[in-house]
This record gives C-alpha cells, sequence and structure tokens, in this order.
C-alpha cells in the first residue's frame, strides 16, 4: 500500500518504459512456488515425465525393442487419428463444452470418402472434399442446438454418436468393410510410399522452426523498441534451443527408419494452424474468452453463438480428417466404429493440459497427451499384454489427468481472489 | 489514511454550474404494480463523483439499469452533455459512454490483464493478427492513469486481488473513453487496503475529467470519495448533499426516512400510501 500512495502521479514523459515501470511492480508479484510454476509455464513438466518414465519402463521390459525408429515411427503412425480427433475435441473443450461425436462422425466421414471413392468412382480429390464438407455440415447441425438452443453440449453430441452410427451402417448398406483401392487414398497413410521424401521430411520442420525462432526473436526486439518489458536473455534462448533439439531429434530419428510418415506432417501442419488461429487471431482469443467467463465476452460484444457454432463445425471437420487417416492407414472403412477412440481422443487432449472447465491449454500439450496413450497400447503391444491391460491403464492415467484438472482449478481459484 | 489522499481537486469548491454531464429528468418506473421509480431527477456533472445511496429497495439498481440501458424506464427524458438521448439497450449506452462496471466485473479470469482490456475490440495488425504489442503499450497508459500496480499485465486476472480486478474492471471502460462511469458497490467485499486503492482509482477518473457515479452501502467509503450524495427512498430522491456540510448520520436518517419522513410530508402527499 505504502509504494501505491507515496507514487505520485508525476507527469513524466509517456513513454511506455516508464509506464511499465510504474504500472508493472514485480514486488507485487507473490513468490511463486514449485506448485504455482507446476500450474503455469511449466504445467507440461509432469506430463513429460510421465512419457518419458513410460517411454524408460517398455525399454526395459521389452528388451530394447521400444525406443527404436521403427517402433516410434510405427507409433506415431498409430496416433495420427488419435491426436487428430483430440485437436478437435480441443476447440470445443476450450468453450468448456464436449463433443462425443468425434470418433463417430470421423468415421462417417470415412465412410462417405469411401462409398463415393470405392462405389461411385469418384477422384480421391472430389471423395475427399465432400466427406469433409459433410463433416462441417454435422458439426454445423450440432452447433445450432448447443449454440441457439442451449441445449447441453454432453445430450446434442451424445445423440449425434448414436445417429450417425446408425446412418453409417445405413450407408454402408450391410457391407462389414469397405476396401478403399483408391491409391491415391491409400497413400496418404497406408502404404510404403506414404512418408514425405528426405528433403521435405528434413526441410518442412527446419524451415518451420527457422520461422519459430525469427518470429520469438522480432517480437524480443518489437518488444523492448516498444520499451515493454522483456524475457530474460537465458529463457529466450533456453526456449529457442528446447525447440531445435526437440523437432530435430525427432527429424533424425524419422529419418533414420523410412522418413516423416505423411499423417504425421499432416497432424503437425493442423496442430501448427490451429496453434497460431487460437493464439494468434482474435477469434482463438474469443474462444479462450468464452471458454473462461462466457457472460463476460457477450457483454465484451463477443457474438458467442457464432463463436460456439464455429466450434463445433471447425470440432466434426477436423474430426473427419482424422476419419480420413484411419481409413488411409487401413485402406478400408469398417461399419464398427473403433471403440476406445473417443475416450483415447479426449484423453490425449485432458492428459494434455486442456482443462474440461474450459479457457485452459494449447493445442501442443496433445501431442504430449497422445504420445502417453499411444505408448501405452504400442508398449503393451511389444509385451504382448493385452487389450484389457492397456485399457485399464488408459483409464487410470484418464482418472489421473481429470483429477490433477480439476485440483489444479480448486487450488487457482484459492489462490485467486 | 485521509490526509493522504486530499488532493486539490478534493478540496475545490466546484458549483456545478451549466449543463450537467449526463442529466435524468422525471424518470419512472413500474414492475407491475410496484413502483420502482417514481420521477426521479439525477444529475451527474463532468469531474464529480456522485454517490447514489438509499436503502435495500430504494431504486438504486433501478435507477442505475435505466441509464445503463438494461432497464429502460417507463418514461422519463435522460440528455448527455444536454443532448436529449435514448436508452434502449446496453449497446447504446455504451456507444453513448456510459459504461458500467458491475459487481461481477465481467472478467475472463483465464486470460490476461491486456486480453481483457481488449476484450471484444481487441486491435489487429495488417494481416489479422493480434497486435499485442500496441495493445500492451495501451494498457499500460491506461493502468499507469488509474495509477494501478500490478504485478505484470501478462498475468492472468484470476491471480489478481480483489481491488487489482476491479481497476482493471474499470480501465476497461477508459478504454473506451468513456465519458460517464457507473460502480456499482465497487468496494463490496475487499479488504481495506484494496478498498483504498479503489478509492484512489475513483479519484483519479474524477481528475480526468470524468462523470463518476458510486452506487454503494458503504457510507464510509461514500464520505471518503464522493462529492455530492443523492439519498434515494422508496423510488424517490428525498435528498441530495454536499458531503463537506453534512454529517453522515445525517444521510442515514434521510436513507431511514427518520427525519426527512415528516419533511415530505409537509412538502404534499403527492403519492399517497405506497411511498410512506
Amino acid at each position: 500500500m505504502s509504494e501505491m500512495i507515496n507514487e505520485k502521479a508525476t507527469a513524466g514523459p509517456p513513454t511506455s518504459a516508464v509506464e511499465a515501470a510504474s504500472v508493472e511492480v514485480p514486488s507485487y508479484m507473490p513468490r511463486q512456488t514449485l506448485g504455482q510454476l507446476l500450474r503455469g509455464d511449466l504445467g507440461f513438466l509432469p506430463v513429460l515425465l510421465t512419457l518419458v518414465l513410460i517411454a524408460i519402463y517398455f525399454q526395459i521390459t521389452s528388451g530394447g525393442f521400444f525406443l527404436v525408429p521403427g517402433n516410434l515411427s510405427n507409433l506415431v503412425n498409430q496416433i495420427a487419428t488419435i491426436a487428430m480427433d483430440s485437436l478437435a475435441v480441443t476447440l470445443v473443450l476450450l468453450l468448456g463444452e464436449i463433443d462425443l461425436s468425434v470418433a463417430s462422425v470421423g468415421t462417417l466421414g470415412a465412410v462417405v470418402m469411401g462409398i463415393l471413392s470405392a462405389r461411385l468412382g469418384y477422384p480421391a480429390w472430389a471423395a475427399i472434399t465432400i466427406a469433409i464438407v459433410a463433416g462441417a455440415l454435422v458439426g454445423f447441425i450440432n452447433g445450432l442446438f448447443i449454440a441457439i438452443l442451449r441445449i447441453p453440449s454432453f445430450i446434442v453430441t451424445l445423440a449425434a454418436l448414436i445417429g450417425y452410427e446408425g446412418l453409417l451402417l445405413y450407408l454402408l448398406n450391410g457391407q462389414a468393410t469397405l476396401i478403399i483401392n483408391d491409391p491415391a487414398i491409400n497413400g496418404i497413410a497406408g502404404s510404403s510410399s506414404s512418408f514425405l521424401p528426405w528433403y521435405l521430411g528434413i526441410g518442412l520442420p527446419t524451415l518451420a522452426v527457422v520461422l519459430y525462432i525469427g518470429g520469438i526473436l522480432l517480437d524480443q526486439v518489437n518488444r523492448r523498441r516498444a520499451g515493454l518489458r522483456t524475457k530474460p536473455f537465458w529463457q529466450l534462448i533456453a526456449q529457442i534451443v528446447a525447440v531445435v533439439v526437440v523437432v530435430e531429434g525427432a527429424v533424425t530419428l524419422f529419418e533414420n527408419y523410412h522418413g516423416v510418415p505423411n499423417s504425421t506432417a499432416i497432424l503437425f501442419l493442423f496442430i501448427l494452424l490451429f496453434w497460431l488461429i487460437l493464439t494468434k487471431t482474435g477469434f482463438g482469443r474469443h474462444i479462450y474468452a468464452v471458454g473462461g467467463n462466457a457472460e463476460a465476452a457477450r457483454r465484451a460484444g463477443i457474438n458467442v453463438v457464432a463463436i460456439r457454432i464455429t466450434a463445433f463445425t471447425l470440432c466434426s471437420t477436423l474430426a473427419v480428417v482424422g476419419g480420413i487417416l484411419a481409413a488411409s492407414r487401413e485402406t478400408a472403412v469398417a461399419s464398427q466404429i473403433e471403440p476406445t477412440l473417443l475416450l483415447q481422443a479426449i484423453g490425449a487432449a485432458v492428459i494434455g493440459g486442456i482443462s474440461l472447465f474450459g479457457g485452459r491449454g494449447s493445442v501442443w500439450s496433445i501431442i504430449l497427451g497422445a504420445l502417453i496413450i499411444g505408448s501405452l497400447v504400442n508398449g503393451l503391444a511389444l509385451l504382448n499384454g493385452t487389450q484389457a491391460a492397456a485399457e485399464m491403464l488408459e483409464g487410470a492415467v484418464l482418472l489421473l489427468a481429470v483429477t490433477v484438472d480439476a485440483v489444479v482449478r480448486r487450488a487457482q481459484a484459492r489462490s485467486g481472489r | 489514511m485521509a490526509d493522504n489522499f486530499t488532493s486539490p481537486v478534493a478540496e475545490m469548491q466546484q458549483p456545478y454550474t451549466g449543463e450537467p454531464r449526463l442529466r435524468l429528468k422525471g424518470i419512472n418506473k413500474s414492475f407491475g404494480a410496484v413502483r420502482a421509480l417514481t420521477d426521479v431527477d439525477f444529475e451527474v456533472y463532468a469531474g464529480e463523483v456522485v454517490g447514489l445511496v438509499g436503502d435495500n429497495g430504494a431504486g438504486k439498481s433501478t435507477l442505475i439499469k435505466a441509464i445503463s440501458g438494461v432497464g429502460p424506464p417507463d418514461s422519463g427524458e435522460i440528455f448527455l452533455e444536454g443532448q436529449p438521448v435514448k436508452i434502449t439497450g446496453p449497446q447504446v449506452s455504451t456507444h453513448l459512454g456510459i459504461e458500467t462496471v458491475y459487481q461481477d466485473l465481467a472478467l475472463c479470469d483465464n486470460l490476461d490483464v491486456v486480453a481483457n482490456l481488449f476484450l471484444g475490440r481487441e486491435e489487429r495488425s495488417p494481416i489479422r493478427s493480434l497486435s499485442e504489442i500496441h495493445m500492451e503499450q495501451r494498457t499500460l497508459q491506461v493502468l499507469r492513469s488509474l495509477d494501478v500496480k500490478i504485478p505484470s499485465v501478462r498475468t492472468p486476472v484470476m491471480s489478481l486481488s480483489g481491488g487489482q480486478r476491479q481497476s482493471i474492471a474499470v480501465a476497461k471502460s477508459l478504454l473506451r473513453n468513456a465519458k460517464v462511469v457507473l460502480l456499482d458497490e465497487p468496494t463490496a467485499a475487499l479488504g481495506v487496503a484494496q478498498t483504498r486503492q479503489v478509492l484512489h482509482m475513483i479519484r483519479r477518473l474524477r481528475d480526468q475529467g470524468l462523470a463518476v457515479v458510486v452506487i454503494s452501502h458503504n457510507l464510509a467509503d461514500v464520505f471518503e470519495v464522493v462529492d455530492r450524495v443523492i439519498v434515494l427512498r422508496l423510488g424517490k430522491r428525498v435528498a441530495t448533499f454536499d458531503v463537506k456540510s453534512i454529517t453522515p448520520e445525517r444521510v442515514v436518517s434521510a436513507i431511514t426516512g427518520a427525519e426527512f419522513g415528516a419533511l415530505m410530508e409537509a412538502n404534499g402527499n403527492d403519492t399517497a400510501g405506497g411511498t410512506e
């Protein structure tokens, strides 16, 4: 208090540096405990640690078969659909809503594509485009019920889950498995050639890293020039080094096998795109705002209804992309929807730190969550473990993640105010 | 405490002549058979803090809703800087430069201070991405003008204290170039230090030439910060005081009607029964 009263309203030069110094008082920041750090910037560390422990465990118990390029390449190919559906559901989780229909809608999209391609002979691009548009339409209808009629998303998407499952059975007309022969569709993720050529596999990630580093350095320079607070130099360096090591490490690993899988490239493209949308645009900011406090967002003039409808539309659209990746990998679509896919997708998002209560989490964390779930499935398969064991473990990990989310939220509510 | 705060402006005896920044004339509002406001006049001048006080059910909230557009009045006239205006909804009042800070503050706890200040009116670069640097600069300017202290403008609002959150909510209205700011119970549920922080900020608002209306139950706060007190009782404006010339006891008796009941009857029983 005393600082505040002593601080006279000196009519100093209105530069930001002076303003920053008089408004942002570091001493007002309570000393951050480890717990607070873990709830804030370093929130991903426990998840990362879990992943490392799981990897080490399987590496030892499988006799060194887990952490080899071939298996890891296989693993990321397996999680492409989980992670894509996870990205899809993240968009609505950020609003504090849920979409239970992602797996069902994704499979429906794959069935639409399969029928157009295999039965009606459409070219691959047309089949894929129509499937994606169908997904967008489905999501839009979900969004109408949820945003305008204010029906809880849990119920609307549960109805969608059941309804579209029925629709795809009807479309397949009793056929249990529809084989896809189109080489372009199968080439996405299902064949031995579905890897990026080495120059793209190395070039694209490296380009992304260079752009990212350029971006944060430019931001740092601009902030300094504007007289705003900048990150300490060591933090900047640590950030750059971490990104370079992770990305180039992963690329090296892939290139030691067949290269970067197409499905992984597509997944990262979408995650990158939605990271940019969510953090750098007004639309993304509004999604977080609606998830944080919908009433405040409405009073601030944000069109909450439009945001909700858009999020559900994008969610189902991405789910269809996930479904197409799965169909391409299997080179077939089955009438049977992968029973664990829905919970794995939501689980990956929540394990990665996307709050079920809305407004919190980063899309990058989905990768960690999906890797944890994928590792459990993959590792237990290496150990000749059963589906039963894998599902029980997944259930436990998911419960743990949701519990952590709820406890963190409560702790924040306490330390706030 | 008080001597710390005596600024030249507080001492200045303003005559408040001329056109008020905001003037309401003959406002009536009924909810069914209940007359919530009867022929209420209200005025606030630029560079003035008016305290709007009254017991529960006196019509304070109804009057504020009439101004903020949430509950337009049944009849009556509203003038902003002398021009007659029709406030038919919250958007209209915001457009006119009348900002209301409700008790619940309407902040997104998960977003940082900058994001909250610019919520719904983000500044964008030519490629449609957010201009974070410019928004952060503007945030610092506005918070400095209110003499607000926070750890960082990039902290989520959730981790700020109640007084700081109140300041952020007020700063939000300043960013929209408000002419009139209505504060609904700004010090309710705040600790002593935080209350002082908010009262200090209200003075800064006045010093910037805004017309400020403070609704409060807390007479101590009212007396510390406002220039005039307008008392509502049972839907009528029963008294107006210059805070320098009266005691809190007189205001209390006006609120409860202990003293002015007789006076009003002497003025004539215009509306029978219902008000007394």
